[in-house]
């Protein structure tokens, strides 16, 4: 059965008319068409479709759109203001910490996530939560060494975006 | 080849047709379309018969042009701002960013103010698919002469508007001026002011010396990532075009398994779902694609089983039985008197099992049918082929076929074969609607074209002075690039048998194809264990004994110099270190990768801690890009050193997803060092391949070096080890 679920989309609100039990990952993708946002798995185990529900990573393959009526979520397109990029994907592109691309949303908005709850992490840390991201191009070494950089700079910018 | 001189012709809205009728009247049009679809600008066109010598890509002076059809290589628009057309295709190896430093040196423009247009049929010169580490090393070389014929011609424009000899012209950000006053120059937008003019390459005009190169040779970042990181860079299934379905498809539960029936009633039912049947292509469309994929379950099927009874045990006993076609890759010298001469033979036999390529990105494609035309997007490394496949397909003339490539999430040779694309466009003509075909991962582990399983038979023997004096190499189905061995040897043959990866007939239980450094991954597992194997029963140190029986001086600096970076003293194995060393040459890119390994006694798990690969392949264009290529075929590798294989029984594959086939993970990470040994004298070579081909003999030798156990099979999991270690 349909219905109007509304939430906050990358700070603004949006209403789809639409099954509640569908996965948030293929509203984004086809109701929305915010496209950054990848499948990779179905299941959970890759996190190439993470973004952030109210503050928490979450694999939007595995959301049902009830679960986020009312919520905020960001997404990758949510991150960057206008051409400025958000210090964190400036440190993505610095450090070379992706090839073919495709998993480096979810990458960022899962590292995101880890600034947003610690803002200054361990490389042990900053790998520990990043454990279930996969990327197949093995990037990992350049992506920790991008959340190493944006980590600094970001408590501010995390503030920034939250309150706007 | 007598040289010829080139006039440009400067025409303002007509092209020159040749003759009616043949390939070459097809280029035209294809020509003259693409013309169309550059608007105003200067073009250089490549012309037949140059460049084959180029396919041998040897040293410089030697490389040349690239295929010999004539299409468009380059524009230099009438905004100054230039554009390379490359049928290579970005997913993710870099090369768009080295293609357009080569541009932004050989024209003198700043880098920013060139763009790369890949694997668009329309408008990219034909190329047989990206592959094989060749888009610099094949396709650089002709983008850059393009490049330097444009200059030329250029110059000679500006001659004329400032009134000075060629000679005292020279070219600098865009721009040409008089040597000795550099203030009286003009734009190339200016030279070219609108109007259109038209080169034909047809012959090789000089390009810079590397000494002189400003911008190829420099670390560059990605000129792709900012799209990347932002979300804005579209993939294949990102594309959205009105009235698009989306398709979810009836799959067999194993391979060889015959539809018997298909029940849709309940599917039929679900709003908005569009069944369709066409022999055994039986899909639902919607224009929500989780919906369709939600209908597709309703779907009742009944298969009649497979009749492979292959699995992971009995397929390397299968793998010699099927052998039919032999190859003597290469021989010398005589086998039994390198036996004679031996005073140690040992005779080993290796194993690997199937690995899947898992690219990030599923297959897509997108097919829209439009009269006698199609379009198409596709996560394709070969959009050409594409292109023929669906016009037979639709039968449809190929050049009323437009395939694009968008970015794609990763190939490794995955993404030669691109059935999905045929699918989609089945689906396109039987609904008359735009379709898009995604493969969810279970269809990608089903359908995927693995890296084949293989074994190996070594015989080699040891003189007195520890030279190996025999190797008698024999490949079972793995395919023979990089099995011939890089030491001095007088008395060694190499033999093929099967053919190639891609797997004969009746060979495999599914699909195999090239899986980055096809052949090579696990040839150089086997040679340079062996090697290790051979230098313990001469009780040497594995770098010594390499040092000692090679002679190749390009090979053995590159040696020393990952040597030099691990910095760590080698001693005969196992010497409880974790130590390991695999060396090869790569379609002329020669590497040394050292490692070091701890192994856990109990359980078997390996950690890897520490990757050092020194890497020559010529001339450098990006060095980030090279090190970015180094680092991932690194950390790519490990997966098929200690997790990665496919598990299938009777045709069907029992791994479907992440939980069951394990991927490297952020927690393996090693520390990684890469070296890249300067050889400017030698011209680009290849980069997105070469390293992740030593890993399984790096991992290998260090494991016997850290306890004494010897793997033979690939991948080397933690059970295997733990049953090595219970029976030593």
């Amino acid at each position: 059965m349909d219905k109007t679920i509304r939430f906050k989309l990358n700070g603004k609100e949006v209403a789809v008319e639409t099954s509640p039990e569908r996965m948030l990952l293929w509203v984004l993708r086809t109701d929305l068409e915010h496209t950054g946002t990848k499948y990779g798995c179905g299941e959970g185990y890759c996190g190439f479709c993470t973004v952030i529900v109210d503050g928490q990573p979450e694999r939007s393959c595995r959301l049902p759109l009830a679960k986020v009526e009312g919520k905020s979520v960001v997404t990758i397109e949510g991150l960057s203001k206008g051409s400025l990029l958000h210090p964190l994907q400036q440190a993505f592109v610095d450090n070379g910490a992706l090839q073919c691309g495709y998993c480096t949303p979810g990458m960022i908005m899962e590292a995101y996530a880890l600034l947003l709850r610690k803002p200054n992490p361990t490389e042990a840390e900053i790998a520990d939560a990043l454990e279930g991201n996969l990327c197949r191009c093995g990037t990992h070494k350049r992506v920790i060494a991008a959340v190493r950089q944006a980590s600094g700079a970001l408590k501010m910018k995390v503030v920034d975006h939250e309150a706007r | 080849m007598k040289p010829v001189k080139i006039k440009p012709r400067v025409k303002d809205d007509e092209y020159p047709t040749p003759g009616p009728g043949g390939l070459a009247d097809q280029w035209a049009l294809e020509r003259r379309e693409f013309l169309k679809l550059a608007g105003g600008g200067l073009v250089v066109i490549f012309s037949a018969g140059e460049g084959l010598d180029a396919q041998m890509g040897g040293l410089r002076g030697a490389d040349g042009g690239y295929p010999d059809d004539p299409n468009a290589y380059l524009k230099v628009g009438t905004d100054g701002r230039v554009t390379g057309f490359s049928g290579k295709i970005e997913m993710g190896q870099g090369t768009t960013t080295a293609l357009q430093m080569m541009l932004a040196e050989e024209l003198d423009v700043p880098l920013a103010s060139v763009d790369m247009i890949m694997g668009d049929t329309a408008v990219c010169p034909y190329d047989a698919g990206t592959f094989g580490s060749r888009s610099i090393k094949y396709f650089g070389p002709a983008l850059r002469q393009a490049a330097a014929e444009a200059r030329g011609v250029l110059i000679r424009l500006a001659s004329a508007k400032l009134g000075a000899a060629e000679d005292a012209l020279a070219t600098r950000d865009g721009a040409v001026y008089v040597l000795k006053s550099p203030s009286k120059k003009v734009t190339y937008a200016d030279l070219i002011g609108g109007k259109k003019i038209e080169v034909r390459l047809e012959k090789k005009p000089p390009i810079k010396p590397v000494a002189k190169h400003t911008v190829s040779g420099k670390p560059t970042l990605r000129s792709d990532a900012r799209a990347k990181v932002t979300g804005e860079a579209k993939f294949s299934g990102d594309i959205r075009l009105p009235g698009l379905l989306y398709a979810a498809i009836v799959r067999p539960p194993a391979h060889g398994a015959k539809l018997k029936s298909a029940d849709t009633s309940a599917a039929e039912k679900v709003p908005g779902v569009k069944v369709v049947r066409d022999g055994d292509l039986v899909a639902v469309l919607h224009e929500k694609p989780d919906v369709a994929a939600e209908a597709l379950a309703l779907i009742k099927t009944e298969f009649e089983p497979s009749p492979s009874k292959l699995d992971n045990s009995n397929i390397f006993a299968h793998l010699k039985e099927v052998t039919a076609k032999t190859d003597v890759v290469i021989e010398s010298g005589n086998l039994d008197e390198g036996a004679k001469l031996a005073t140690k033979l040992i005779e080993k036999s290796y194993f690997a099992q199937y690995v899947a390529h898992s690219t990030s990105e599923p297959h897509t494609a997108v097919v829209r049918i439009d009269g006698d035309k199609a379009e198409v997007w596709a996560s394709t490394q070969s959009p050409f082929r594409a292109q023929q496949e669906v016009a037979r397909t639709l039968g449809l003339d190929v050049p009323n076929v437009r395939v694009r490539t968008p970015f794609v999430g990763g190939g490794f040779g995955g993404k030669n074969a691109g059935a999905q694309i045929v699918e989609a466009a089945r689906l396109a003509k039987l609904t008359g609607k735009p379709v898009q075909v995604a493969w969810s991962r279970k269809e990608e582990f089903f359908f995927d074209t693995f890296r084949p399983a293989a074994t190996y038979d070594i015989r080699s023997g040891l003189d007195a002075r520890n030279k190996i004096v025999l190797w008698d190499y024999k490949n079972y189905h793995a395919g023979s690039r990089s099995s011939q061995p890089v030491y001095d040897i007088p008395h060694k043959r190499v033999t093929g048998y099967g053919g190639g990866f891609g797997g004969a007939e009746g060979v495999h239980p599914f699909g195999t194809g090239a899986w980055r450094g096809p052949g090579s991954n696990t040839n150089i597992f086997a040679t340079e264990s062996h090697i290790d194997v051979m230098a313990e029963a001469a009780g040497m140190d594995p770098l010594s004994f390499r040092l000692a029986n090679l002679t190749d001086a390009r090979m053995k600096k590159v040696v020393h110099a990952a040597a030099d970076a691990f910095d760590r003293t080698f001693a005969t194995a196992p010497s409880g270190r974790g130590y390991g060393i695999a060396i090869t040459d790569y379609l002329g890119t020669y590497l040394a990768t050292m490692a070091e390994v701890a192994v856990n006694r109990e359980t078997g798990a390996v950690r890897v801690l520490r990757v050092v690969c020194a890497q020559d392949s010529g001339e450098v264009v990006n060095p980030e890009g090279s090190r970015m290529q180094i680092e991932g075929c690194i950390t790519m590798g490990l997966g098929y050193c200690l997790t990665e294989e496919i598990r299938f029984k009777n045709g069907a594959v029992l791994d479907e997803n992440y939980d069951t086939y394990e991927l490297p993970r952020m927690s393996w990470l090693p520390k990684i060092e890469v070296v890249l040994v300067d050889n400017p004298d030698l011209a680009p070579q290849g980069c997105g391949e070469p390293a992740i081909t030593a890993m399984g003999a790096v991992i290998a030798n260090a494991i016997h070096d850290a306890a004494g156990v010897r793997m033979v099979m690939l991948p080397m999991t933690a059970a295997r080890i733990k049953e090595a270690l219970a029976k030593k």
